[in-house]
């Protein structure tokens, strides 16, 4: 039979669907391959508005600019002071997020620990308890209080510079965490109290509170179980900033942490962390909002998290209103993961640099997402923690360049008028005008 | 005996008071007079002594203790010894939502009822109550023995792990993942002990025994429907 098209006849070229891209068909030949939703780690990929829809406008004749090495640019943020007998005295405001022994290696917590230190920020535990590695390591560590309550003890609790109520996170609002079979070692298993190799599900509530009301009474214990002592922070997604941090603020928190839907996981639903949450840029605002509105904005810090990955990121995030930033999943790029130099192993992985996100499987090539014995040897934890550190004072660095050109001498003292936004949503979002003009689309009573 | 009335003493000094006390010392019974429902009260505790509440607590009484005996006299509050860690809580009277937990270790003992969750997420602890227990109980229990002397609500050891469940009384529904199981002589020395520390007369052959069918513990596109 012929089926070349008959001659003469033009030929239409083939052509690709919008609704059903090749990325679509192979979710849906996955999905029907397997029976499972698709689990991986990291944020949000899609792309979203963004810092990088926003620009600084610098000096000019009406701004000063400092000089640049000659006058100061302060960095340092304290965090906590609310209640807390000894808050968090940190020299740069980019702390390093919550992540899990457990999805990480030993060696890859020690490393942030010891970046960390040398940058003079904190580091966080995650959901599977303290290790002696990151606790050693860490001149100033945050000890997170989590719904699954893994390795939960009140010894590790006192041994904690503050302690972090994680409600949210950014890649999951409203889902508790995961960490499948391959990942539950021995070690992993007698901290969490769980069967080894089991697919594991974290809870998504809290097993002994409910509401704002109950979390105030939480607070008030740990805070006695503590001596009053430790800032206590409360972490929520990006998903009603207002609310939530009214709402946190109500119960006596130190500190917000608040965290977009960049922000990664270690291992969630695909379909989770790409369609439940709002963009970190979307979320700063009203957060801020809610602390302006009870007087409270640089009284209980505000920490943003998700997707932050430069200097100029933090300078944008300040000039907004945070305190201070958290980074996660630049964190591990720093100390090697998605390295180009794995590319074979990620070409047998079925995936290349950049792109690998299947933290959850224990695979990983740069020895940082994996428990296992020889591939965590590959990672160094004293030349990570050093990555780590250049990487932070690399950061800190363009920050500084950024305030120094808008004319401020601490990084605090940037503001929202040092802004302009490049597209009308970026615009509506950070509430900074668009660019070349002075309209803020979507403020009320204003047009253009 | 040292006591300390709550109608002249700060929540704050109580427990600074407690805690201070360390594992020699020769003060060991401590008296706590109008709690009336406070919360956080006697939390934190690590050291070999024995606090008697004379009234009901608040939330978390006796939270994440370590060592200590703590006695209500009267009702607990939520959370009652949440995350305990070892030591023995006793409650004369009912105990409301999470008694203990995500409990690592000790004995809590209800003599009363216990609410809603009573061994939610608990890790290792022990909780005989002698009454009956609400709905949702040991959800995502781990580990540990609960020991119900009464009846069990609804959903009983939902998508629990490997904690034992022991139930005298009927049992409204059990959970996703939970099911019956056989009682083995290492099962009725389990309870023997447990009752007889919980100051219980029932006898260890009128339990069924509870626990994980197992069949969650990795995804399975067949079990889909339990998630």
């Amino acid at each position: 039979m012929n089926r070349q098209t008959p001659k003469g006849i033009p030929h239409t070229t083939p052509r690709q669907s919008a609704t059903f891209t090749q990325d679509v068909n192979s979710d849906i030949r996955r999905a029907a391959a397997t029976g499972i939703y698709d689990i991986r780690g990291g944020g949000a990929k899609r792309k979203l508005p963004s810092f990088d829809d926003l620009l600084f406008m610098g000096a000019s004749i009406s701004r000063y600019p400092l000089e640049g090495y000659r006058e100061k640019c302060e960095t340092s943020v304290t965090i906590g002071a609310r209640h807390a007998e000894k808050p968090i005295e940190l020299d740069i405001p980019i702390t390093i997020a919550g992540m899990s022994f457990g999805a990480l290696s030993g060696p890859a917590k020690e490393a942030l620990g010891r970046g960390a230190s040398a940058a003079g920020t904190s580091t966080t535990t995650g959901d599977g308890g303290m290790t002696p590695e990151e606790r050693g390591h860490s001149s100033k560590l945050v000890y997170q209080y989590l719904p699954s309550r893994y390795g939960m003890n009140p010894n590790d609790l006192r041994k904690a510079d503050a302690i972090e109520i994680v409600v949210g996170q950014g890649a999951k609002p409203g889902g508790g965490g995961m960490l499948l079979g391959q990942k539950i070692s021995d070690r992993v298993a007698e901290m969490r109290n769980l069967p080894k190799g089991i697919d594991q599900r974290s809870a998504c509530r809290h097993p002994d509170w409910t509401g704002p009301d109950d979390l105030e009474i939480k607070i008030l214990e740990l805070r006695e179980i503590t001596g009053w002592k430790v800032p206590i922070y409360v972490k929520v997604a990006g998903a009603r900033p207002y609310y939530d941090v009214t709402l946190a603020i109500k119960a006596g928190a130190d500190a917000i942490v608040l965290d977009g839907m960049q922000g990664g996981t270690a291992a969630t639903q695909d379909v989770f962390i790409e369609h439940v949450g709002q963009p970190t840029l979307a979320i700063i605002r009203p957060a801020v909002q809610a602390l302006q509105d009870l007087g409270m904005h640089r009284k209980v810090q505000l920490i943003l998290s998700g997707g932050i990955r430069s200097g100029a990121d933090v300078a944008k995030a300040m000039a907004l209103g945070a305190d201070a930033v958290a980074i996660g999943t630049a964190a591990l790029i720093a100390l090697g993961d998605n390295d180009p130099k794995w590319e074979a192993e990620y070409n047998a992985l079925g995936t290349t640099a950049g792109a690998y996100d299947d933290w959850h499987e224990g695979l990983d090539p740069a020895g940082i997402t994996t428990q296992d014995p020889d591939l965590m040897a590959r990672f160094d934890p004293i030349e990570g923690g050093r990555r780590l550190r250049n990487y932070l004072k690399v950061m800190t660095l363009e920050a500084q360049t950024i305030a120094r050109a808008c004319g401020k001498n601490h990084l605090h003292n940037l503001e929202p008028e040092d802004l302009v936004a490049l597209t009308m949503e970026a615009a509506a979002m950070a509430r900074v005008p668009l660019a070349g003009t002075d309209w803020y689309p979507g403020k009320p009573g204003t047009t253009y | 005996m040292q006591t300390i009335d709550l109608a002249d003493s700060t929540l704050r000094a109580l427990n600074k008071t407690l805690y201070a006390q360390s594992e020699t010392t020769n003060q060991t019974q401590w008296e706590i007079l109008n709690p009336k429902g406070a919360h956080a009260i006697a939390c934190g505790l690590d050291a070999p002594i024995e606090v008697t509440v004379r009234g009901s607590t608040g939330y978390y009484c006796a939270g994440m203790n370590q060592k200590a005996t703590v006695n209500i006299t009267g009702s607990a509050g939520p959370g009652v010894a949440e995350n305990m860690m070892s030591g023995k809580v006793v409650i004369d009277g009912d105990a409301s939502q999470y008694a203990g937990a995500t409990g690592h270790g000790g004995l809590l003992v209800i003599k009363g009822n216990a609410s809603s969750r009573c061994g939610i997420s608990m890790k290792g602890i022990d909780i005989v109550v002698h009454g009956n227990i609400g709905h949702m109980s040991a959800f995502m229990a781990q580990s540990g023995n609960l020991v119900v002397c009464g009846d069990a609500g609804d959903a009983l050891g939902d998508s629990c792990y490997e904690a034992r469940l022991f139930v005298r009384g009927k049992v409204k529904s059990l959970g996703t993942d939970c099911e019956q199981k056989e009682m083995r002589p290492e099962h009725i020395a389990i309870l023997t002990e447990l009752l007889a520390e919980a100051g219980s007369d029932a006898r260890p052959e009128e339990f069924t025994r509870y626990g994980s069918a197992r069949t969650l513990y990795n995804f399975d596109v067949d079990n889909a429907g339990a998630y």
